[in-house]
This record gives C-alpha cells, structure tokens and sequence, in this order.
C-alpha cells in the first residue's frame, strides 16, 4: 500500500503531460469563441456610471457595436485606453464596455482620469456575463452586430493596425450582410 | 567557415554526452574502476565543445555576421558591442544554447569539487548529467540550430533585437536566471543517484545541500532581476504580474526553498528521506517545466516567444521522459520503511516539515493557477481568467503564514522543544513586532489588515532572527567572540531569513501604500502625488544610437523643496518602427518617484503616469540578501574541508562546531 502512495507523483506528472500535450500548436491567443454566429447570451446586470439602471441584452439590438472587456487590474487594457479613445472620437465607433471583475470606484476613477471611450459601461463585478461569453483575460473586444449576435471575437489589445486589418473588415461585412 | 565548426562542436559534444551518459555509469554497476575513471574527461570535453559553439555563436554576433540566419534575425550592425554580445540570448537558438553552456558548466563543477566523493557516487551523478545534456544538445541540434545559414542571399543587415531586451538587465538576467534553473540539475543527479545505488543517506543529503543552495542563490538573484527588468523596462510601473513565464520561475523556487530546508532535515536528522528526494525531482522538473512553457507558447504571456509545435513536442517529449523515468525509479526505488527517529510535536524536525507545506502549498497554487486554463481548455469547459486577484489572495495569506512560522521555528531545537521555554522566548519578538508594525501603519497613514499581517510577518521575522542571534551569541568570553564563534552557515541562514523579511516588508508596504496616478498635462502644468508635486516643464527630442526618442522633462518637488528632475521617454527603434516607453525613476531606498510618458492626447497635452513607490527597492534588496546568504552558506568550512569520505552508514556527519549540547542542538538548521 504505502508503495502504491510512490507512484502518486507519476501519476500526476502524467495527467499534468497530457493536458501540456494537447495545449501545444494551439495558438493561445486565438480563442475561437463558441459564441460566434450566436446571439449575445442574456444578463441582467447594472450600469457603471448610473447604478440605477439596469441592463440586458437588448443593448446591442439596433446598432453595430464593439464590446471592450476591461479592468482597472489590467495592464494592458491601459495600454489601448487611448486606442479606444481615438476610436470612439475619430471613427465614431459605438462602444460599449464591459467593466469586468472589478470595483465600481476604481474604475469610475480610471474612467474620469483617462476620459471615458464607451456610450454605456456594464457592470460585471463577479464576471458572470464574461463567463457567458468565454472571457479568458482582459482585454478582449467581440465585434456585435444590429442584431445583437457576435459576429468576432479578439483576444489582446486594440490599436490602429488591429482596427484597420481586423475590425475594420469584420464590421464592413456585418454592415453588408445586416 | 566559422559557423559550421560551431555546430560540429555542438555535434561533438552531443557524442561525448551520449559516452558520459553510458560508459561511467556501466562502470560504476558493474563496478570496473576504468570505466569510472572516464566521467571526469568526458565532462570536461563536453563543457569545452559546448564552450566552443557558444563563442562562435558570439564572435558571429560581434562581427555582424548576417549569414547566419539568428544573427540575422536577432541582431543589427547599429546596436552597441554589448548588446550585439547580449542579443546571443535574445532569441531561443541562442538561450537555449546558454542553457546547455550552464548545464555543461554545472557538469564541469561537480566533476572539479567533488574529488572527495566516492568514485560509484560521482560516475553517477556525471553519467546522470550527461543523460540530461543529451537531450537538450540533441534538441538543439535537431529542431533549433542556431549555425542555419541564409545563403546565397545574406542580408545587408539584422532586423534588430526586440527594442525590449536593449538593456541592461536582459544583459544579466538570462544567465542568472538559467543558472538557478540548470543547478537545479544537480541536486536532481544527485537524487537520481541516490536512488539507482540505494543509498540515500545523510552523506548523499550533505552531497546535494551546497549545490542546491547555489542554485537557489542565483535563481532568486535571477528572478529579481526580472521583477527589477519588468518594473523598469515595461513601462507601467508594476513588479509582479503572476504572468506564466513569472510563474514558471516561481514555481523552482519556491519548491526549491522547501528542497534547501529538507535537505538539512535529511543531513542532520536523517529523516524525510523519500520526500527530500522527491521534491529534488519535482524541482528539477518544474524548473524543465518552466523552460518549456516559455519555449512552446502554449500559454499567454508577455513574453512573446514564437512558439513553433515541431519544438513544444520536442522539448515535452524530452520532459516527459526526464520526469517519468525518474519518477518511476522513485516509486521503485525510494525506502517506503522510514527511519523510526523520535521527534516531538513541537521539535525542530516538524517547523521545519510545516515550512515544506506552507511551501508546497504554495508552489501547488502557483501551478495551479498557472495551468488551469490549459486544463479548462482541455474539456473543453470555455476559458475563465486567473489573473492577480487569484493569486494575491491565496499567496499572501500563505506568505504570511510561512513568516510567522519561520519566526517561532527559529528558536526550536532538534527532537524535543519545551513548550513554555519557546512561548516566553516569542514574548519579546510579539511584543516588538506588534509595537513596530503598529508604528508603521502611523507612519504610511493607513490601517489595512493586509498590511498590518504582512509587515507584521516581517518584522516578526526580523526580530526572532536578531533575538536568536544574540542568544546564540552570548559567551563568556564577550559578545565578539560568541558573534565570531558562529558559523558561516548559521549566518548565511541569518542573511537569507533577513533576505525574505526585507522582501516581505517592500512587497506589502508598496502594494499597499504606493500611488499611481494617470493624469493628462500640458508643458507648465503640476500634478500632486502624495506629498510630491510633479511640473511637467516640457518635452524636448534626441537621438540615440539606434533611435530617436521623444523626453519629456519634469520636476520633482517636496513640499515645494526641488528633489530630482526626470526624463521620462518615448523611443522610437529606427529598424522594426517599434516605439518603447522609458520610464524615468528617482531612486532611493524608502522611494522610488516615477514618471513614464504615455500616448498624445492632443497638440501639446500628454497622458503621464505618475507613480510613488514607497520601499519597492526593498523587494530586490531581499532577493540579494538572501542570495548572499546562500553564498555564505556553502563557503562554511565543512564543506571546503572534507578530510575523510563519510562512511554511508554514519548518519551523523555534524560539523566540528555542531556537538551535542543544548547550545548547539538548537544551532544553525544549515
């Protein structure tokens, strides 16, 4: 019996292998979602600047949108702050944020610091409309169509060369084909 | 013509490490004494051919040599001597060809000072290297050949090494890095001896212990030097991002950690034998572990590493077999009957068992934390993030844990600690600690019960340290000559637990009392950060050797007292057109003050990051002290003098300063 409790170790290493093993050649930073093509999934959440207000999926109906994943935990989501301004004063670009596992004072802190991209911020402390919609990390930027249905998704920063080769060309296509 | 003689080195040296893995180690089983006399020449030889492709390696860098494809792709004919020598690591050809350099050169100094050894033991140990550099050179020589030449069209110049690694401390952190993950080989050979002879026995544990503890020594110097790197260098100010690649250097230290403290429970007390030989394995394969997820890109990281399959499989295929093989010898091999040694519930031998599992623990977490999304991804069960929040509430908790530990274990004696004895030596300690922490919160302004536990734990640890230090040192014949009594070790453990109360104290005191702050100026304005006041005076151009950079000028006052004028800076690399943020940092020992350059909000005004950081030196100040401490550890005199080879069976093997009697069964764990 106690020899068996030796064995113990290969059989976690062994476990452990499998999992490295099906993790390789799969690129990490290209999470097809399994949302895409579907509509967004439902929430009842608040607004971040009007605790008042409660939201649901009804948001994306109407009009194309781009849906920013954020936090103020996040070095990167920094990192495309000002991207994301230039997007939404330049382009004209709707953007609704999804502020995400993270407190409502520091990110209206953030919000009044850096100015404020987004037309409507969602409130997701605990991250239960991010697990819905498979975040793995933010930032991450899902490309909405009128009809309230995920039309991309992108993992990692936005900045003008993401918006021109990828968004730009996916939001063009919702356009067509809506 | 150069290039290939490297890699004809390279392929000589993977001949001699396949001779190195079989010929000493048929020697030492079937126990032919010629046979053995090859592990010394053939370690020597491979150190020399690996020697002798890294050179080449760098004399192609030096001179520009951009037929060679890495040279190429990795370097440029503007970039300074230096980084031209540093870009040999910039890219995995070249770090991985500084990996094996190290394994080689680790191989070399267990051939050099371990003379005293038994001959079965050392063919072992060597043969067991071997195996190991085997797989790695054939790794190298099959999937990442850093010679590959671009011929017949040679570039006219290199496409530049990543505008991130142009500084100094990718200079230096690499090397120390891969020296503490590569030492680490040791101690693994070492146990994997261990286990093929059957002998794991206090002189094995006393074999491995200066070995280990080097390598955790420039490990931690490594990791430090990473966290300085990222905090500098990365632009935003932050020092730990429980990023993979961070994670991955984490997880052999902190099992490395728990390695050191069982070892001297093994030497000294012969017991945890099996878990002490376990966790030599398990360190070895995490610090494997780590080199391949930097390598295969199978997680997110910002440390962007092209990931290419052919090589992932590769490198896990030689890590499942490193760790398999051994782990099965293990399971055959390790005693399961454990030495019957008493011990009490509160003797040295069961501090020093909890610190494994705070430890443990701790490296169980990390692991975790790191692979849950490959598991997750796996079942295909969607991806959640784990990012700091995670970890910072379940590491802090057992970071605190393990420092309040440490203080009480550090007065514990061998076998038997009296209850009452131990409970009025931590009066004085509490009641400091508490006094001390108390202040501190008055000081910086502001209670939190985090940063009360963590700088409690911290000072806690500081004054058990001193206070068994002046018990350790009270003699009849003066104070100075108890102090010089002690041992190197004793003091090298005094260093390292020092080391780690100094790295707690900055951690907690600028995660908690540090200020950021994201502010939009225009030249003339001032912006106050805490008791400082930041004047944005203006921003100016220069060129530098191989960019040209955008510096913004500013002035730092006190209370209106002028205390530095910084310039922060936007480069922009002349070849790849990428742009870097450098900060700019005022330095001192109770603060950093830092001011990076963000983007341009409009004509004249800017997004500046200001940040004071109280204490942050003290982070990498700890790391030192406790790498010095490891140093001084393994320059005590019992292990410079070794008269006579220690008989297997003797399982005392105390130093001459380590008789018996209550002074010394308390004495140094070292």
């Amino acid at each position: 019996m106690k020899r068996f409790l030796l064995f113990l170790p290969l059989l976690v290493a062994v476990v452990v292998g499998v999992f490295l093993f099906k993790g390789i050649g799969k690129d990490p930073t290209k999470l097809d979602s399994a949302l895409v093509g579907k509509p967004v999934p439902a929430f009842t959440l608040k607004d971040l600047q009007s605790p008042e207000n409660t939201l649901n999926e009804s948001l994306f109906r109407g009009d194309i949108t781009l849906l920013n994943v954020w936090g103020t935990w996040c070095p990167s989501c920094r990192d495309e702050h000002d991207d994301l301004m230039w997007l939404a004063n330049e382009k004209k670009v709707a953007i609704i944020g999804l502020n995400y596992k993270d407190s409502r004072d520091d990110a209206l802190v953030w919000l009044d610091k850096l100015g404020d991209p987004y037309s409507t911020v969602i409130y997701d402390p605990k991250g239960t409309l991010g697990f819905d919609l498979g975040v793995y990390g933010a930032p991450e930027t899902f490309v909405i169509d009128a009809s309230g249905v995920v039309r991309y998704r992108h993992v990692g920063v936005v900045n003008t060369r993401v918006w021109e080769q990828v968004l730009l060309p996916v939001i063009e296509e919702a356009r067509e084909n809506g | 013509m150069y290039p290939e003689l490297g890699q004809l080195a390279l392929i000589l040296a993977l001949l001699l490490a396949v001779l190195l893995s079989v010929v000493p180690l048929v020697g030492s089983l079937t126990g032919r004494d010629n046979l053995q006399a090859f592990a010394r020449p053939l370690a020597a030889g491979m150190f020399v051919f690996v020697g002798l492709s890294f050179a080449v390696l760098a004399h192609a860098f030096l001179t520009d040599d951009f037929s060679v494809a890495y040279v190429a792709n990795n370097s440029n004919s503007m970039l300074p001597w230096y980084y031209k020598f540093s870009a040999v690591w910039g890219g995995h050809e070249g770090s991985l060809l500084l990996w094996i350099l190290m394994l080689t050169g680790w191989t070399m100094a267990v051939a050099i000072f371990s003379r005293r050894l038994p001959s079965v033991m050392i063919s072992q140990v060597l043969s067991v290297l071997g195996m190991v550099s085997v797989g790695f050179i054939l790794f190298i020589v099959v999937t990442s050949n850093p010679f590959d030449r671009l011929l017949p069209n040679v570039p006219a110049d290199g496409a530049d090494l990543n505008p991130l690694l142009q500084d100094f401390g990718l200079i230096v952190h690499p090397p120390m890095l891969y020296m503490g993950y590569v030492g680490f080989a040791v101690a693994f050979a070492f146990a994997i001896a261990a286990l093929i002879n059957g002998r794991l026995d206090a002189a094995w544990a006393r074999w491995s212990r200066p070995w280990t503890t080097v390598a955790w020594a420039f490990l931690s110097v490594g990791i430090a030097l990473g966290s300085w790197w990222a905090y500098y260098e990365l632009g935003w100010g932050g020092w730990w991002f429980w990023d993979p690649v961070e994670n991955a250097s984490l997880l052999p230290w902190l099992s490395g950690t728990a390695l050191m403290h069982s070892l001297a429970v093994t030497e000294k007390r012969g017991v945890f034998k099996s878990w002490t030989v376990l966790l030599a394995i398990v360190t070895f394969s995490l610090s494997l572990l780590g080199t391949f997820l930097v390598r295969s890109g199978v997680l997110t990281s910002v440390h962007a590493f092209a990931s290419d399959p052919e090589r992932g499989t590769f490198l896990l295929a030689l890590l499942a077999f490193t760790i398999i093989a051994s782990l099965v010898l293990y399971a055959f091999r390790a005693p399961v009957v454990h030495v019957r040694s008493r011990y009490g519930s509160l003797s040295r031998e069961i501090f020093l068992l909890l610190n494994n599992v705070l430890l443990v623990s701790a490296t169980l977490l990390v692991a975790v934390g790191t692979l849950y999304p490959l598991v997750l991804d796996f079942f295909e069960l969607g991806k959640i993030s784990i990012g700091e929040p995670f970890f910072n509430l379940t590491f802090s908790p057992l970071a605190v844990a393990a420092g309040l530990l440490l203080g009480v274990g550090t007065f514990s004696r061998w076998k038997k600690t009296d209850a009452g004895w131990l409970a009025r030596k931590l009066l004085w300690p509490l009641a400091a600690s508490t006094l001390i922490s108390t202040a501190v919160m008055v000081i910086y302004g502001g209670f939190s019960p985090w940063a009360f536990l963590g700088v409690f734990a911290a000072v806690w640890v500081t004054t058990t340290t001193f206070w068994d230090l002046w018990d350790k040192s009270s003699s009849k014949k003066g104070r100075i000559h108890g102090l010089k009594r002690q041992s190197r070790s004793y003091y090298g453990m005094v260093l390292g637990h020092l080391g780690l109360a100094i790295t707690m104290a900055g951690a907690t005191i600028v995660s908690n009392y540090g200020i950021e702050r994201d502010v939009r100026m225009v030249p003339g304005d001032v912006a106050e950060v805490g008791d400082y006041q930041f004047r944005f005076i203006d921003i100016g151009e220069r060129q530098g050797q191989n960019f040209t950079a955008q510096y913004g000028s500013f002035e730092v006052m006190l209370d209106g007292e002028p205390v530095a004028e910084l310039h922060p800076e936007k480069r922009q690399y002349a070849v790849g057109m990428s742009v870097m943020t450098e900060a700019d940092i005022d330095g001192g020992l109770f603060r950093d003050i830092f001011v990076a350059v963000g983007e341009r909000i409009s004509d004249n005004a800017w997004a500046i990051r200001l940040q004071y950081k109280p204490l942050i030196r003290w982070l990498w100040l700890g790391a030192l002290f406790m790498a010095a401490g490891g140093f001084l550890a393994i320059s005590d005199r019992r292990y410079r003098i070794r008269e006579r080879v220690v008989r297997p069976s003797a399982r005392s093997s105390h130093s001459p300063s380590a008789q018996k009697g209550p002074q010394d069964a308390a004495g140094a764990i070292t």
